[in-house]
């Protein structure tokens, strides 16, 4: 499982990159992406929409099924990652760096774990 | 608690992604379902199907059974001809379909869904009549399929000619692959030339082994329930569950070539006629717009609900979405825009024809 260090992750498994206190990019890890499959479509909020943390925000589908994206963070829709709209593929070939939107005026948080919590969580985890 | 069938360790070692169906433990997918969708239109895809059921039909009375039970007309089928057929109730429904394989006049086999198996076997022994055994046997036989432009390569790689049936709808009997006693039929779920192979459970395991490593050159994968979903689908083949169901008649939605209303008598055809003219139909739609649209979502035009999607996914060859519908037959020449209600949103979709893709079986 590849999770790298400066990241935090969500149990839904989103992870976060905080640019600042109140500022972070947002993408799937790589266990979602795996878990997933290959991902043939992504919807994606509007800029300036709002989020609420725990709340879906969007969604990705494989060939197979449709998976809610959680919102591990409270905030404002500040950037979208427009090129996964046409190429969703991209989150199963790069998860850690393949950000989904960039999150501004950050409030609350879901439980967030390190690396290390998240590689055991996956692991208890394996059947979901 | 779920069955195995007599390959789940082979499923197992090649890293099949396992899951629940039919009550059954089967792969969904081995690596990916797009890259087993394609390998089965470009080279070979080996599937197991030992889910599916058998029932035997035998006795004099066979023939006359099978026609006063089910929608069409066997008469006509020779020895060693495969015959499609739904199997309706009392009110035109469709309680399920099966191919029909006759060994001789007296003797035919008939291949139920999984999922309907007991179900098909029960309303079968209910309504049949004369000098005629039905036999469930589903547990005497394992079933694989090999399906794809390289089939017949694989298959006469391990079989001699007098194995390998010929025509589309014809099979052998007592067919030897890899040293296997099977009966071979050229028939398949996937649009593409293809088998399907009956063995003995004992002998699933090293029928699968033999296919596989035979196919190796010509790219052959094992291939899960994912794959022969959206294959099917792209096939515009219906599923029973979603294109139909007990309260559908196979004229509703577009099995009318297997049902023989020149019969003098079958379960549900009084009901059926009784519908008079088909009000609904079974379309292709083609999504374009944003997203895919999947089965039960409701289908507008003008703001108007004329339908419901029956089964839709992202198909692999055509690179799109595609869904199956059932809708107002006022609304279903080709080319029309409708949109479908996808969780809450419309994405647009034009009706296309059935097949979506150009079948090469």
């Amino acid at each position: 499982m590849n999770n790298p260090t400066n990241l935090l992750y969500s149990k839904s498994h989103e992870w976060v990159d905080f640019t600042s206190e109140t500022t972070a990019r947002i993408g799937l890890t790589d266990f979602a992406q795996n878990a997933l499959g290959g991902i043939v479509f992504i919807n994606l909020p509007e800029i300036g929409d709002t989020l609420e943390a725990g709340q879906s925000f969007g969604e990705v589908e494989s060939v197979k099924a449709v998976s809610d994206i959680i919102a591990p963070i409270s905030g404002t829709v500040e950037t979208i990652n427009e090129e996964l709209l046409d190429s969703p593929e991209r989150i199963n070939e790069d998860a850690n760096n393949a950000w989904l939107i960039e999150v501004s005026d950050i409030a609350e948080r879901e439980e967030l774990l390190d690396a290390a919590a998240y590689d055991s969580f996956c692991l208890e985890n394996l059947n979901q | 608690m779920e069955k195995k069938t007599p390959l789940y360790e082979r499923h197992v070692a090649c890293g099949g992604k396992i899951v629940p169906f039919a009550g059954y433990l089967l792969p969904v997918q081995y690596e990916d379902i797009s890259k087993e969708h394609m390998a089965v239109r470009q080279n070979a895809g080996l599937f197991d199907v030992s889910h599916m059921g058998e029932v035997m039909f035998s006795g004099p009375d066979a023939l006359a059974s099978l026609n006063y039970l089910f929608t069409n007309d066997f008469t006509s089928m020779t020895d060693g001809r495969v015959r499609y057929s739904p199997l309706c109730n009392e009110n035109g429904g469709i309680v399920d379909d099966m191919i029909l394989y006759r060994f001789t006049q007296n003797h035919y086999m008939a291949v139920p869904n999984a999922a309907n198996r007991q179900k098909a076997v029960d309303f079968i022994t209910a309504h049949i009549s004369g000098d005629v055994k039905v036999e469930d046997v589903s547990d005497s036989f394992a079933q694989l399929a090999l399906q794809g432009p390289k089939s017949r390569n694989i298959m006469q790689k391990l079989a001699g000619a007098e194995s390998v049936p010929e025509k589309y709808y014809t099979f052998v009997k007592n067919a030897q692959v890899a040293g296997v006693d099977c009966i071979v039929s050229r028939t398949g779920y996937t649009g593409e030339i293809g088998y399907e192979l009956y063995c003995q459970p004992g002998d699933a395991e090293s029928l699968w082994d033999a296919l596989l490593e035979a196919g190796q050159d010509d790219g052959l994968i094992p291939c899960g329930l994912g794959a022969r979903d959206t294959l099917r689908l792209e096939a515009a083949m219906p599923l029973y569950g979603h294109e139909m169901n007990d309260e559908i008649s196979p004229l509703e939605t577009a099995l009318h070539f297997a049902v023989k209303m020149t019969k003098p008598d079958f379960v549900g055809k009084s009901a059926i006629e009784a519908r008079g003219e088909p009000k609904i139909a079974r379309v292709g739609l083609r999504v374009t717009g944003r997203g895919i649209v999947r089965e039960d979502c409701p289908v507008y035009i003008d703001g108007e609900k004329i339908g419901m999607t029956t089964s839709g996914t992202f198909l692999p060859y055509l690179n799109g979405a595609y869904a199956m519908a059932l809708v107002a037959i006022t609304h279903t020449t080709p080319g029309t825009i409708v949109e479908a209600d996808v969780r809450g949103r419309r994405v647009t979709a034009e009706i296309v024809p059935l097949p979506f893709y150009q079948c090469n079986y």
